[in-house]
């Protein structure tokens, strides 16, 4: 397959990036329920669009009602929520739970999937405990009890997680905490009694919630697949999440590139364009080759996850890793070449820069998977 | 070509490796005279290196994109990469290396004559005629088009004075292709792209020793050389038009850069675990810089893919190769200084046998030029300002 879009994947390249330039822009949605406190972090009103469009069943197979694209799709609209800054649940519904309940029973699909689809519901998802993501080692428990399950322990990072219907919940039902297996996930209803979500705003006006699972009684269908078995489901969401979230900060890098590039050529010291400066285009042009880069690996980790590769996983820690480091170069050099003006609240250079920084910690930030890379490669 | 019919061309493709290409033409490149470049006075390693180059001179292979009449197999784009993968996955070497196929024959495909490419695309082809490319002079590095070797107009033939630098190979070559300046007044539209034979009176060359150790460039000198118009019929000594070399020699160094970039994976590709292996107790922090390079190297991979595939489509900003050229080079000098870091004293050894002549250390140093020749790093980003990112006054 070659490393370009083909011709429906540009007509909805197009599409999505007008779409979000225009319904998603900083100035529509960002700093509008920014400005405003919300306590959702994002405006539902655009995601009852983005169901319109499609977009929140992209993932979903067909005959569950979702338009059965691949990971390449998912990555174009989530390019553009990056490039837009746009706050949306997309990520964490449409390709992070939504790939969990793809790997669910017609029971777990029927009871879920139509408010996801219908954009009348958004869906988190509970994997890290503790500061960093660290997926290998679950902790949190899920004791038998009855027919159903009891549910203690912590999560940390569940973006959106007070605003959900649902959220898919990493646990261990056997096993030791860093065991490969024993680990099973859950369908959590929002008002499952004994869940308390302390919900807090992050560095770039997102929100996400520590969630204290208190002894919380699950019936035996909040499973996701198999008991001990969710292992494997949460490896697909994982590699489906980070190469979504590669996306996402590849359009982050270039929004703020463009940003800035569009800058060097309209701001004049010493008079004349600062633009012409051969300090400040070397660096410009570095960037630009960093940026193409990084685009080209997301686009490559996307096809191997659709192609169902065994080599997938690793160009997901690649594509990760990759563009963390090149989204964050881009917005340092953004805020840097802006000079005063990008320390100022009035300008959008700076919210790249928070965006980037909430992003890169997301399913794993650049040196833990440049260590996976590492491993992978068998050293 | 459906692709019933391309699974068909792969394993007749297969068959036909197996049978042509000798196990010793499988083995890794270890000297330089494991390759062969072809030429007048061109010897063959052995009968193993002799059977593959006529096998696949015969079958078009030394070339398998150029058309049959020019000495090619006329393979489709889809094809000569179903060669290209079956090659690789025996480890073949490549038949015949030469600047006639990567970097003249290019030129001649786009802006040579009938009779050009008759005669000298099929010499290429055949590995008779080695050429060297004289680009650079001592005073016209990355300012190369204030270059002033001349060729005066003598009516039939011009007699060309001056003098080149870092002509790969010029010592060993036949014939060269050679920038000349043409018309004095006229900075871009005053240089001609000449073809002319090395063996002519007055042309001298002289290597140049390189930190490596070795010489694969030269000085050389043209002292009243006398080069005719033309060849026979439709065949002039120029390509394009008289004073308009500066488009070839463009149009060629958008190839070289391409080339030297590694897009095809050459010589990017990743070294942790190979460095690992063979050295041992890797230092904690040798190790994380081993896999940010390996991150770095399978994503640059991923862009050589890319930017092949949307070359053949058309789809690639026509800049880009400048920055793969930038990209590519700067990434393999760091695969060096990682593999000399890693490989400790052992790399420093400069002429052991265990290190095949001191591999190692002379490789690192090689790559050194990887930023500088076919254009530096620093006018590869003058090129990206000025051409795709549109930054006024680069």
């Amino acid at each position: 397959m070659p490393l370009y879009y083909d011709d429906d994947q540009t007509m909805l390249a197009d599409t999505a990036g007008q779409f979000m330039a225009e319904e998603g822009s900083i100035k529509n949605q960002l700093r509008h329920w920014r400005d405003r406190d919300c306590k959702d972090g994002f405006g539902h009103g655009l995601w009852q669009q983005f169901a319109e469009m499609g977009f929140t069943g992209i993932l979903v197979d067909e005959d569950d009602g979702g338009l059965g694209m691949g990971q390449v799709e998912a990555n174009i609209v989530l390019e553009e929520i990056g490039r837009n800054l746009t706050p949306s649940p997309f990520l964490s519904s449409s390709v992070l739970a939504a790939t969990a309940l793809k790997h669910g029973s017609n029971d777990v699909k029927g009871r879920w999937l139509p408010s996801l689809l219908s954009g009348e519901k958004v869906y988190g998802v509970a994997i890290d405990e503790g500061r960093k993501h660290r997926p290998e080692t679950i902790a949190c428990k899920a004791e038998k009890s009855g027919n159903g399950f009891k549910l203690s322990g912590k999560k940390d990072f569940v973006v959106y997680g007070a605003s959900s219907e649902m959220i898919v919940v990493a646990a261990r039902t056997s096993g030791s905490d860093s065991d490969r297996d024993g680990v099973t996930l859950f369908a959590v209803p929002q008002d499952a009694a004994g869940m308390s979500h302390d919900s807090v705003r992050l560095v770039d006006s997102s929100m996400a919630s520590h969630i204290t699972f208190d002894g919380v009684e699950l019936d035996g269908d909040a499973v996701i697949g198999e008991v001990d078995g969710g292992r494997e489901v949460l490896d697909a969401m994982l590699v489906a999440g980070r190469v979504g979230s590669a996306a996402e900060g590849v359009g982050v890098a270039r929004g703020a590139m463009d940003m800035t590039v569009d800058y060097l050529r309209q701001r004049k010291q010493f008079g004349k364009v600062i633009g012409e400066f051969q300090a400040l285009q070397h660096r410009a042009s570095h960037l630009y080759s960093e940026v193409e880069i990084a685009r080209a690996v997301t686009i490559k980790a996307a096809q191997l996850v659709d192609g169902g590769s065994e080599k997938a996983d690793l160009m997901a820690s690649v594509a990760k890793a990759k563009v963390a480091k090149v989204a964050g170069l881009a917005v340092r050099e953004g805020v840097q070449m802006h000079g005063g003006i990008g320390m100022t609240d009035e300008y959008d250079i700076g919210l790249y820069m928070k965006r980037d920084r909430a992003l890169q910690e997301f399913l794993g930030d650049q040196y833990y998977h440049t260590g996976r890379v590492a491993e992978l490669s068998g050293y | 070509m459906s692709d019933s019919d391309l699974e068909a061309f792969r394993a007749e493709t297969r068959a036909w490796l197996e049978a042509n290409c000798p196990p010793e033409m499988r083995e890794p490149v270890r000297d330089e005279d494991d390759i062969y470049w072809g030429g007048r006075n061109a010897t063959f390693k052995n009968d193993a290196q002799k059977s593959w180059f006529e096998a696949c001179r015969d079958k078009g292979y030394t070339v398998p994109a150029w058309p049959k009449d020019y000495g090619g197999a006329g393979l489709s784009p889809a094809q000569a990469k179903v060669l290209r993968e079956e090659m690789a996955a025996i480890n073949a070497r490549p038949p015949l290396s030469s600047f006639g196929i990567w970097m003249l024959g290019p030129a001649l495909l786009h802006f040579g004559t009938e009779g050009q490419k008759q005669r000298f695309l099929n010499e290429i082809a055949r590995g008779e005629i080695r050429w060297c490319q004289g680009y650079s002079e001592p005073g016209s590095g990355s300012d190369l088009v204030s270059l002033q070797t001349f060729g005066e107009d003598k009516g039939d033939h011009w007699v060309v004075n001056g003098q080149k630098i870092w002509t790969s190979y010029a010592d060993k070559a036949d014939w060269i292709f050679c920038l000349v300046r043409t018309d004095k007044e006229n900075k871009y539209q005053g240089i001609t792209f000449m073809l002319y034979d090395m063996a002519s009176e007055g042309v001298a060359t002289k290597p140049i020793l390189l930190i490596s150790g070795n010489s694969p460039f030269c000085e050389t000198f043209f002292d009243d050389v006398k080069v005719p118009k033309s060849y026979g019929e439709d065949v002039p000594a120029q390509v394009g038009e008289v004073n308009r070399g500066w488009d070839v020699a463009k149009y060629l160094l958008g190839h070289e850069r391409e080339m030297i970039s590694g897009a095809d994976g050459g010589n990017t590709g990743t070294i942790g675990a190979a460095l690992a292996r063979a050295n041992g107790d890797i230092d904690p922090v040798l190790r994380a810089e081993l896999a940010q390079f390996d991150v770095d190297a399978l994503a640059y991979g991923a862009m050589g893919e890319k930017f092949l595939d949307e070359i053949k489509v058309g789809k690639a900003h026509p800049a880009q190769p400048n920055m793969m050229k930038y990209a590519g080079t700067e990434l393999n000098k760091r695969r060096h200084e990682l593999m000399m870091a890693a490989g400790g004293s052992h790399a420093l050894e400069w002429e052991s046998e265990e290190t095949s002549g001191g591999k190692p250390s002379r490789n690192w140093l090689r790559t050194k030029a990887n930023s500088i020749e076919g254009g530096t790093s620093e006018v590869m980003l003058n090129v990206i300002s000025k051409r795709i990112l549109d930054l006024p006054g680069a």
